[in-house]
């Protein structure tokens, strides 16, 4: 990484809010995320379902459905450029060229009327004004490097022709058509078998190294996140509770969500003891908890977590953590 | 795609074979006298009608009426004999069909031009004010029997505003006709309206939108190459099938306006129990439908890869 | 319909924090508590509750005769608009005859065509497409091909077919064939059904613990699969009326001295230019009449099916 790109951060999340206007009410999905990614970085964004973490990335993209959706406060930087005050047409112009996102679900998320090759080749006829035949050429060529084989005999196939996998690949060989800049992954190997999921992770990683991208991946999975990523932004009902370095997290972690997690993850040295669950369920953001959001479910929790907000205390440098509690819970 | 052609076409025989049985059990176990309502109240005596009977084989046994009709048709081409004039039901057809199948393509287009309209309208814009205006004016297009919608235009545009005339002179016309094809295509494209609507609203959330939207591609291409491939396959679904029922199903509306078509004749068959004739004429009809059913099935495989490959 | 996208739109936030409820009954309670509040399904309630209780009384609302006709002193009368209820509300036909009486009196031939076919339908076009979903393999597949056939010829062109055998027409035979040639819409939307909810965990269950065949069928996948088939069936009862007017009106369905709105607008018909109100009244009877078990059909659809809409 170079100093010029340290001063602005490839992308910076500030202050983001996102609710939504349904019939039962506001639900607010984000409340006050702040995140940045760097070229070449791999930032981990981790939580549950709920947790806000893929509206957040459906907000840095600008496809979030407004309305329902709403952003009322914040703003996400692109280099240095706040995409939320662009127009329409700058905003499209940044999608897929400069940022790409990749799907969990490959099958419904690729045109199931369309072939691979005309949806690779999209990218270049609309965006590099190539001709159906050298669009065609390029998807081959996309086909090639995330090591679809056959390529060029597949190319005109369409999605539910190809392996969950392979569709995989080509939601990857989508999103990196125009060698974007940044690369949100929302949960790219959740459906897939546990075997492809590690090849699909290093297609990934090693595609990322090779272009010098910033990369996002959301995930639910800590197991994923260990190998791949730089840092970690752990996510809890529209917040960010921990944000750290990987390994330092993986080590100490300074939130008792974040401890939980880790606990639940089955390990071999724990053969025979139960295994450990964070009791209770994810908070309905309708009526989230007064204070700290994961009050209910803290072991820890004190009167003070049910009546104020803790705000995310700087750790260290480069750590932060939203608990009453982190210098406790880092210490075991 | 062969296989798949070829097992569409085995499957077509039992149904023909069926229908055609069907039909013909409706109209021949029935109590009414073909031969003898010839004659009208005069009667005529019992040897000319033995004759006239055995010369139409009417005297034979049913199974043997089905199995000659059956091979009349298949191998000759033969739909039987309009009893009244003695032509044979091809003939009457060679005159009806291109009114109804002129009638059908104005009435199609009606429906095609008019129900994609208000379907895609309403459809992107699903819940707000001009989608409920579209929902409401097509529900009721549904209600409304076609009959009262046709006393209704035949009022209002012939007998109040004097622009057209009640009844059509000129059965090819196309100008003539275009108020009993309006007539004709009203249900069709409430529903073709509706199926779009449901369609776009549906697909507008599926998850490929979202991937399209988040490429970068122009909105007119999200919606024009994206939404559309998909949400019209039901539409284009529909459309074939209709244009069969437009053509076979067409006898109230030909008869209210006077239309020389196959419906016409039908329902001239009908009131005078002739019933080779209505066998005839029906079973052209129920091919025309099953013959469109067949062209749309093949059509949906070539729209929708995954039934082509299935 | 009225209901909005909006509200149903995308809250991917509390989908995960809602706990799943008991799925049938939260189906129909779901379902009644949207009807509430939906204006189409108060209309067309009322609507047919009114239809319901002209048909059982019709005496209730007028005391002339349907069929008394005063040819001297009511030819083709002109409608008196204030005169609500009254023999000569809506104008006398050609015989002198009171139309809002006949509008009256034909209620009955269009409700109980209506509900009869319907009953019937749902009777025998249920009963095949349990038996097709359920056993599957070649009872499925035998049942499936008489559906097509039956597919393939057009509902009324068959109604045709079959009521020009009958010269003296009741309002039963127009019932029995159109219930004849109408039971493969309900076979084929309950044998869908059937296929669906047969793959359900709790069938399963009920089978792995023993439960009888029919058992099985009727206490664990007939009440789970009603819900489209009462939809479609609601809508269908719509068009069986439009069905028993176009045969009427075409002279195919009830005959005189039957009171029936099919026929009095193909009566009206001959009088279009001069008197336009002996065809015009029939005419909307009918066509509210079919729009409210139009609306209240699809109402309850929407009730139950948030997706559809």
């Amino acid at each position: 990484m170079t100093t010029a790109e340290n001063t602005t951060p490839l992308l910076e999340v500030s202050d983001l809010h996102v609710e939504f206007h349904t019939r039962d009410g506001v639900v607010r999905a984000v409340n006050g995320v702040n995140y940045s990614v760097n070229s070449g970085e791999t930032l981990a964004v981790l939580g549950e379902s709920g947790s806000g973490k893929s509206v957040t990335a459906q907000a840095i993209m600008g496809i979030l459905d407004m309305p329902p959706a709403k952003i009322p406060q914040g703003e996400i930087r692109f280099r240095g450029q706040d995409m939320l005050t662009m127009s329409r047409e700058e905003r499209r112009q940044l999608r897929g060229q400069k940022i790409a996102m990749i799907f969990q679900d490959a099958l419904s998320s690729l045109n199931p009327v369309l072939s691979v090759g005309y949806q690779l080749g999209e990218m270049f006829r609309v965006h590099q004004g190539l001709n159906k035949k050298q669009a065609k050429a390029k998807a081959i060529e996309l086909m090639d490097r995330v090591k679809i084989p056959a390529a060029a005999q597949r190319v005109n196939d369409y999605p539910h022709q190809f392996s969950g996998g392979m569709r995989q690949r080509i939601m990857i060989a989508m999103a990196l058509a125009l060698e974007p800049d940044l690369i949100i992954a929302d949960e790219p190997t959740t459906a897939l078998d546990v075997t492809v999921q590690a090849q699909v992770m290093d297609l990934l990683a090693e595609l990322q190294q090779e272009f010098h991208m910033g990369l996002i991946l959301i995930t639910h999975d800590l197991g994923v996140v260990a190998d791949v990523a730089d840092k970690i932004a752990v996510m809890y009902a529209g917040r960010i509770v921990e944000t750290a370095p990987v390994k330092e997290l993986y080590a100490q972690p300074a939130h008792p969500y974040t401890r939980g997690l880790l606990d639940s993850i089955p390990r071999l040295d724990q053969k025979g003891q139960e295994l450990y669950a964070i009791k209770g369920l994810p908070p309905n953001l309708l009526r989230v908890p007064s204070g700290c959001a994961f009050n209910p479910r803290c072991p820890k929790a004190e009167d003070i977590c049910r009546t104020e907000l803790p705000a995310l205390a700087a750790v260290s440098e480069d750590r932060g953590s939203a608990c009453h509690f982190w210098k406790e819970t880092l210490n075991g | 795609m062969g296989r798949y052609v070829v097992r569409r076409l085995l499957q077509m025989i039992p149904v023909f074979v069926g229908t055609t049985l069907l039909i013909f059990l409706m109209a021949y176990t029935l109590p009414g006298d073909p031969v003898r309502a010839m004659f009208g109240d005069r009667g005529a005596d019992p040897a000319t009608l033995a004759h006239i009977r055995h010369d139409l084989g009417l005297d034979q046994p049913l199974i043997k009426q089905y199995w000659d009709y059956l091979t009349g048709m298949v191998l000759h081409g033969d739909f039987g004999t309009q009893i009244q004039s003695g032509r044979p039901v091809t003939d009457v057809l060679s005159d009806a069909f291109p009114v109804s199948m002129r009638l059908a393509l104005i009435a199609f287009g009606i429906e095609l031009v008019l129900g994609l309209a208000l379907g895609i309208v309403s459809g992107l814009k699903a819940g707000k004010l001009r989608d409920n205006v579209v929902l409401l004016l097509t529900l009721l297009l549904i209600s409304v029997p076609v009959f009262v919608l046709g006393f209704l235009f035949k009022w209002l545009f012939a007998n109040q505003l004097g622009w057209v005339t009640p009844n059509v002179q000129d059965s090819m016309s196309v100008s003539e006709l275009f108020l009993p094809a309006t007539v004709l295509a009203a249900l069709s494209l409430a529903y073709v309206a509706r199926l779009t609507r449901t369609s776009i609203a549906e697909n507008l959330r599926a998850d490929y939108m979202r991937t399209a939207v988040a490429k970068g591609l122009p909105r007119r291409r999200v919606v024009g190459v994206h939404l559309m491939r998909n949400s019209l396959i039901p539409v284009v679904t529909f459309l074939g099938y209709d244009i069969g029922s437009l053509m076979a199903g067409a006898v109230v509306t030909e008869g209210m306006f006077n239309v020389k078509g196959v419906g016409y004749y039908l329902f001239d068959a009908i009131q005078r129990q002739e019933g080779t004739t209505v066998v005839g004429l029906v079973t052209v009809m129920v091919l025309i439908y099953l013959a469109a059913s067949l062209i749309v099935d093949l059509l949906y495989a070539v729209l929708d890869p995954r039934i082509r490959y299935a | 319909m009225p209901d909005t996208l909006t509200k149903d739109a995308p809250a991917p936030a509390v989908e995960a924090a809602t706990p799943a409820p008991d799925k049938a009954r939260s189906l129909w309670g779901h379902a009644w508590r949207d009807l509430r509040r939906n204006p189409y399904f108060i209309v067309s309630a009322l609507l047919i509750v009114l239809l319901l209780v002209i048909t059982a009384w019709p005496g209730l609302f007028t005391g002339a005769s349907p069929r008394r006709a005063d040819l001297a002193n009511h030819y083709l009368g002109e409608p008196n608009w204030g005169h609500f209820f009254q023999t000569d509300w809506f104008g006398y036909d050609k015989q002198g005859r009171s139309i809002y009486a006949r509008l009256i009196y034909g209620t009955r031939a269009s409700v109980l065509v209506g509900i009869s076919v319907t009953a019937l339908v749902v009777f025998f076009g249920g009963l095949v497409g349990l038996v097709a979903g359920y056993f599957g393999g070649w009872v499925d597949a035998v049942l499936s091909r008489v559906i097509d056939i039956f597919l393939g010829i057009p509902f009324l062109l068959g109604a045709m077919v079959v009521m020009q055998a009958f010269t003296d027409r009741k309002w039963w035979m127009v019932s029995l064939a159109l219930a004849f040639l109408g039971w493969t819409q309900i076979a084929r939307v309950m044998r869908g059904s059937v296929i669906t909810v047969k793959q359900a965990d709790y069938v399963q269950a009920a089978k792995a613990l023993g439960a009888s065949t029919p058992r099985i069928m009727l206490r664990h996948i007939l009440p789970n699969a009603l819900a489209p088939v009462i939809v479609v069936a609601t809508i269908a009862l719509g068009t069986y009326i439009t069905a028993e007017a176009t045969l009427s009106y075409l002279g195919l369905g009830l005959s005189d001295p039957a009171v029936s709105w099919g026929l009095d607008i193909s009566q009206g018909a001959d009088n279009l230019r001069n008197a336009p109100h002996t065809l015009m009244a029939p005419a909307v009877m009918l066509s509210i009449c079919v729009l409210a078990f139009i609306m209240l059909g699809e109402a309850v659809r929407n009730a139950l099916d948030p997706k559809l809409r």
